[in-house]
């Protein structure tokens, strides 16, 4: 009976198309909340197989993960190939906190011509090239919930939210994905 | 044929464009881009409106957003309805419909106007005294009916239909208004490559050139020039232009809020789009191009319809091709109101005088008028004008002295000069200066990084402004990094413009001695009378002269009246203007709908609500949820037929006899790790960890420095160095700052760290003599056996296959499992235990079965049974303080006098002498119910229920000295009888704790 469990995704089904803009759940991705101090980021950035970004608004990809910048000596790890980044860690003997989130965050992806002008509906940050280009990631707010944008190309950006924010989150977007003119 | 007054070949508008519209139920024809004021205005309508007050006959005083009397309400559709909307502002569409305000039955015949014969009674500050006495009276006559004649225009009363959208945007430079200074400054910042955003509130860009006929810019006429502007720059991909777009607010940090309408112009507005748009703009730089309002003058009887701002009456024409008028007068004390005069005698409208209150005005512009054959009565003022519903002469006196006479005239255009627009610039909490030289506030000290241009910073000549303008356009795009490229275009110009002369106050025959209202603030009625009573009476201060008289304090906020009034106050106390001192300005500039500043947040959207992974299940078997925080919970479960009562006694009786199955997934998680995490947590926590072993849990306290409980929960060791710490549902958030306060600011030398794992885990209470028999065949790789699981301790491994933390805890008194899984297995992990607890009678239980199982036990909620003020040994919990312990967050505070002191309330349960009467909780204790009121309150009821496996109702209560008084009766006074109650111990069952043990 064990592995027929499937999993329950927040956002399961939920999908906005307009002119210039889509609105979708990103797939399900192993993520951890990566904590250390400096010295051991070396050997933590090869054990993961990313080097991990040092300076705010960063992010950076390796190995099929991505690893985002959240403050001195914490980053966000999503693995977009289903690997354990956390056992990964664990293999090597440098002082560090893993701590498993992979469903405690959902993520959006938000893509289209207007993504930025449709997440500037409720993100007070300054979205444009010059400021965040690709790569950039940040924790910010979307109204009322804090979340963590990647931008991952010009056109495309990953919201990442906790998972009970997410229903708000997609819903917010979803009011804002129609103005998109302007 | 749009409109009697339409004048052939006049204005800007394309005649063959009509759009239909109605006021007060006439129907009538407009062109495409007539506000409803040019519309109404070329269709001879001069009464719009009745005054706040004196419900006066008002008429349209001016051409754009400082509109104080011309306020209508606007209908699109059943609950499309907009009050207050300045008829000089609306746009008219194909089928817009438009009603006159404040008047009962009709416009023309208004019962209020009584109001007006009965004006020695309500002059300034009437509201202050007239309705003190009887007192009796206030509640009953007086205040219901002031509530019903205040305010103007009736409120919408259906929800509104319409969408509004907002933006975030920053860029380099921001210029608020498009009239020929934001033009110029926009086009030289934009140059350079800065990002900027233009707004401007009109439909079209232009500003004073909408009117200024006698300004030519680069060989073409000024407004056309502006059009050609406003396209460059729309065409460069580092500028946003926004019309109809107003910068209402100016706030911290270069933060501008503009509001930009998107379709209240629109005859069909696209289905689903947005009505208005808030743009939230943090700019580098705000250049302000606001440009200059234009004062009445102030003279008895200078609100007849028909009597307008001369700059209105231009723009009227000059625009929109309408004659305000056939036969026109003019009062003034400005060059400007003589090219109103010249524009319309060249229309071919016949002027009957000029009356201007200098003794030698000089200049072309009065020359011209000279020219054309204008009368001009120099030395003059206007005494009073007559007509009931529109003005119908004006009565010219001497200013020396002199016989009057009166002159018929079917308008009335005036001007006292121009008012530099600082609204935003004092909005930035700049301060304003008192320009001697010009009779005028201009801006002074600046307060941010923002600069005034053009006629808001009291620069007059055109040339002038476009060269002030260019430079600041290229100096704010250079500070914010952006070097000029080339040389910027000069603009050639020719201009026969003058904005010279002005006075300021009551005109001359306006004085102390007049007979008659002579209105400084149309729409709040005050009146030069007004203000000089309010001096009279003792307000010195131009703050209180606004609050007595109201001047300044209508939806307009005084855009024409505010320095009339500051004039006339300070002539009244012999002192200079700048002595008087000016009112601030506030946001909004204009009047904002709640539509746009809550935006998206309305509904749904209103705020996050908070659902757990089983929420559907919960849904499907008919729970009624609360609200916890922004979560929803499952409160409980009625069945078909049961009310709240009765199921919550089922839930509570089947946990107790079989077994219940509870969502515990809202409770915060923190996962706590490092070589250094139990040092941590003994410096956190009241309780000692270092002997906690792996695998096992305890309940945990956490205090605030001054001693008193802030949260608690189970802690449960998975490592040496990794604890997984639950809070409290709502506690969540500020227990995890709180840790991390302490671990940077306090103990930043330990080796450890705080990650937040509330929604990371489902967490499912499975509690009852029951609990292991039900979920051991879905467990794998745990013993469950009490041997190698006891109560209080927490094993990884699998459930149904995926992987579990497994707490053997409780919150009931039963023997208790809370079974964590990643929350996307959450709902099917709970599908799976309650398939195969339904053979033993399982149940759903929610928080209110919950609240009654842990009140039966005497187990405190941090926030219900303590509140701030109860330490750990007033809630009996002085077991959970580690006694060897040399410091934790609350030790010193513990120790405190007046903590350890006699006559603390302490935690103790309560039986009611009637086992069926439940208390209330929050009710106050007294130990004599016969003492004198006000009695004595020794303690409150903090958790009060019905005790469905006791057979009588429980209560927990805080009780002074409560531990000293098991046995003792005590008594709750209720509005209708005083109860009896026994002081018990906090435990209500199964006092040896055995059954947590089974």
């Amino acid at each position: 009976m064990a592995d027929q469990l499937q999993r329950a995704h927040p956002l399961s089904g939920r999908l906005v198309s307009n002119a210039g803009v889509t609105v979708e759940p990103a797939p399900e991705a192993p993520r951890m909340i990566l904590r250390a101090g400096k010295s051991a980021l070396p050997a933590l950035s090869k054990a993961l197989g990313v080097k991990l970004p040092t300076k705010p608004k960063k992010s950076a990809n390796g190995n099929g993960r991505i690893a985002i910048w959240l403050g001195p000596d914490e980053w966000l790890v999503i693995d977009l190939q289903s690997g354990d980044p956390a056992a990964d860690c664990a293999a090597v003997k440098v002082l560090h906190s893993a701590v498993d989130v992979s469903h405690r965050n959902t993520a959006i992806i938000v893509s289209g011509t207007h993504s930025a002008a449709v997440i500037n509906g409720g993100c007070p940050l300054d979205l444009s090239l010059d400021a965040f280009p690709a790569g950039a990631a940040t924790r910010t707010v979307f109204g009322k919930a804090e979340i963590i944008l990647l931008r991952e190309t010009e056109d495309r950006f990953r919201i990442e939210c906790w998972r009970s924010f997410s229903d708000y989150v997609f819903g917010f977007l979803e009011a804002a994905a129609v103005d998109t003119d302007g | 044929m749009s409109g009697a007054n339409r004048l052939a070949g006049a204005g800007r508008l394309v005649p063959a464009r009509t759009a239909r519209f109605s006021f007060d139920g006439e129907s009538l024809t407009g062109l495409e881009g007539d506000t409803l004021a040019s519309a109404l205005l070329a269709n001879g309508i001069h009464l719009v409106g009745r005054s706040f007050k004196y419900h006066r006959p008002r008429g349209i005083l001016s051409a754009g957003p400082e509109e104080p009397n011309a306020l209508v309400g606007i209908k699109r559709d059943s609950a499309r309805y907009t009050p207050n909307v300045r008829a000089s502002v609306q746009e008219i569409y194909d089928g817009l419909q438009a009603v006159s305000q404040n008047r009962w039955p009709s416009l023309v015949f208004d019962v209020g106007a009584l109001n007006d014969l009965a004006s020695p009674f309500f002059s300034a500050g009437f509201y202050y005294k007239t309705f003190m006495w009887p007192k009796a009276a206030w509640k009953t006559i007086y205040e219901p009916n002031i509530r019903s004649a205040a305010g103007l225009g009736v409120s919408p009363s259906e929800p509104d239909p319409d969408s509004y959208s907002a933006r975030y945007a920053h860029c380099d430079v921001l210029v608020v208004g498009g009239g020929v200074s934001g033009l110029s400054a926009a086009l030289a910042a934009a140059r350079t490559g800065a990002r900027v955003i233009l707004c401007d509130e009109q439909a079209q860009m232009g500003g004073a050139l909408h009117f200024e006929s006698g300004t030519q810019l680069d060989g073409t006429d000024g407004f056309s020039w502006a059009g050609e502007m406003a396209r460059q720059l729309s065409a460069m991909d580092n500028v946003r232009v926004l019309n109809r777009t107003t910068a209402f607010g100016y706030f911290a940090q270069n933060m501008v809020g503009l509001v930009q309408r998107l379709s209240d112009h629109l005859a069909v507005p696209a289905p689903g789009r947005p009505r208005e748009r808030l743009w939230q703009v943090r700019a580098g730089r705000v250049i302000i191009a606001t440009g200059a309002i234009e004062r009445p003058m102030v003279f008895v009887n200078n609100d007849k319809p028909g009597i307008m701002l001369a700059s209105a009456a231009r723009v009227f024409l000059n625009h929109y091709g309408v004659a305000v008028g056939r036969r026109v007068g003019v009062f003034t004390a400005n060059d400007s109101a003589y090219a109103a005069a010249v524009d319309l005698k060249l229309a071919g409208i016949d002027i009957a005088a000029i009356v201007d209150a200098r003794s030698a005005p000089q200049g072309p512009l009065i020359d011209k008028a000279r020219v054309l054959g204008i009368e001009i009565l120099t030395g003059h003022t206007v005494a009073r004008t007559t007509g009931r519903l529109r003005v119908s002469s004006m009565t010219v006196a001497p200013i020396a002295g002199g016989s009057q006479r009166a002159i018929a005239v079917d308008a009335l255009l005036m001007s006292s000069g121009w008012t530099p627009s600082v609204h935003l610039f004092s909005q930035s909490r700049g301060k304003v200066a008192w320009d001697e030289a010009s009779d005028r506030f201009l801006p002074g000290n600046y307060a941010q990084d923002c600069v005034s241009v053009g006629a808001c910073n009291g620069t007059d000549r055109l040339e002038t402004s476009i060269a002030e303008a260019s430079a600041a356009g290229a100096a704010m795009a250079e500070q914010s990094g952006h070097k000029s490229r080339g040389k910027m275009p000069r603009t050639k110009m020719e201009t026969s413009e003058s904005w010279g002369g002005g006075m300021l106050g009551a005109a001359p025959g306006a004085g102390v001695e007049a007979k008659g209202k002579a209105f400084v603030d149309f729409q709040n009625d005050v009146t030069a009378k007004d203000i000089r009573l309010a001096v009279r009476e003792g307000m010195h201060s131009i703050e209180h002269v606004k609050r007595f008289t109201t001047n300044g304090m209508a939806t307009d906020q005084g855009k024409t009246s505010n320095l009339h009034g500051l004039a006339i106050a300070a002539e009244a106390l012999g002192r200079e203007i700048p002595k008087v001192g000016l009112t601030t300005f506030r946001a909004p500039y204009t009047p904002v709908t709640f539509g746009a500043l809550v935006n998206h947040s309305r509904g749904e959207l209103f705020d996050t609500t908070r659902r757990t992974p089983m929420h559907n299940w919960h849904v499907g078997q008919g729970a009624v949820f609360e609200d916890v925080g922004n979560w929803k919970r499952a409160w409980y479960y009625p069945q078909p037929g049961e009310d709240m009562h009765q199921a919550v006694n089922r839930e509570c009786r089947t946990v107790r006899e079989s077994v219940g199955l509870f969502d515990a997934t809202t409770l915060g998680k923190i996962e706590v790790v490092g070589p250094d995490a139990a040092k941590f947590m003994n410096l956190l926590y009241t309780n000692p960890w270092d002997k906690l072993g792996v695998g096992r849990c305890r309940y945990g306290i956490m205090l605030r420095e001054d001693g008193f409980i802030y949260d608690d929960g189970v802690v449960g060791r998975l490592a040496e160095d990794r604890f997984h710490v639950t809070t409290t549902t709502g506690g969540a958030p500020r227990v995890l700052n709180h840790m991390e306060d302490y671990l940077q600011t306090e103990f930043p030398e330990l080796k450890v760290w705080l990650t937040s794992t509330s929604e990371q885990w489902a967490v499912i209470a499975v509690q009852g003599p029951k609990a292991r028999e039900i979920i051991a065949p879905l467990v794998d790789g745990i013993d469950l056996s009490n041997e190698a699981m006891p109560h209080m301790s927490v094993r990884e491994g699998r459930i149904c296959g995926v992987p579990t933390r497994l707490f053997r805890m409780s919150f009931t008194g039963e023997c208790g499992y809370e079974i964590n899984v990643p929350s996307d297995y959450g709902q099917a992990v709970w599908e799976a235990i309650w398939e195969r607890g339904e053979p033993h009678g399982i149940c759903a239980y929610g928080t209110e079965t919950m609240h009654v199982l842990r009140a039966e036990k005497g187990y405190i909620i941090v926030g219900q049974d303590t509140d701030g003020t109860v330490s750990p040994l007033d809630a009996g919990l002085q077991w959970a303080i580690g006694k060897k312990k040399t410091d934790f967050v609350g030790m010193r505070g513990l120790k405190r006098a007046d903590l350890v002191a006699g006559g603390r309330k302490q935690l103790v349960g309560l039986k009611t002498t009637d086992p069926k009467t439940v208390l209330e909780e929050g009710a106050q204790i007294v130990a004599d119910p016969n003492q004198s009121v006000p009695m004595k309150m020794i303690g409150h009821v903090t958790s009060s229920y019905w005790s469905e496996n006791c057979g009588h109702s429980i209560a927990l209560a805080l009780v002074e000295n409560g531990f000293e008084r098991t046995g003792e009766t005590l008594h709750v006074p209720m509005p209708d009888t005083t109860l009896a109650v026994t002081v018990t111990g906090a435990v209500f069952i199964d006092e040896e704790g055995k059954r947590l043990h089974g």
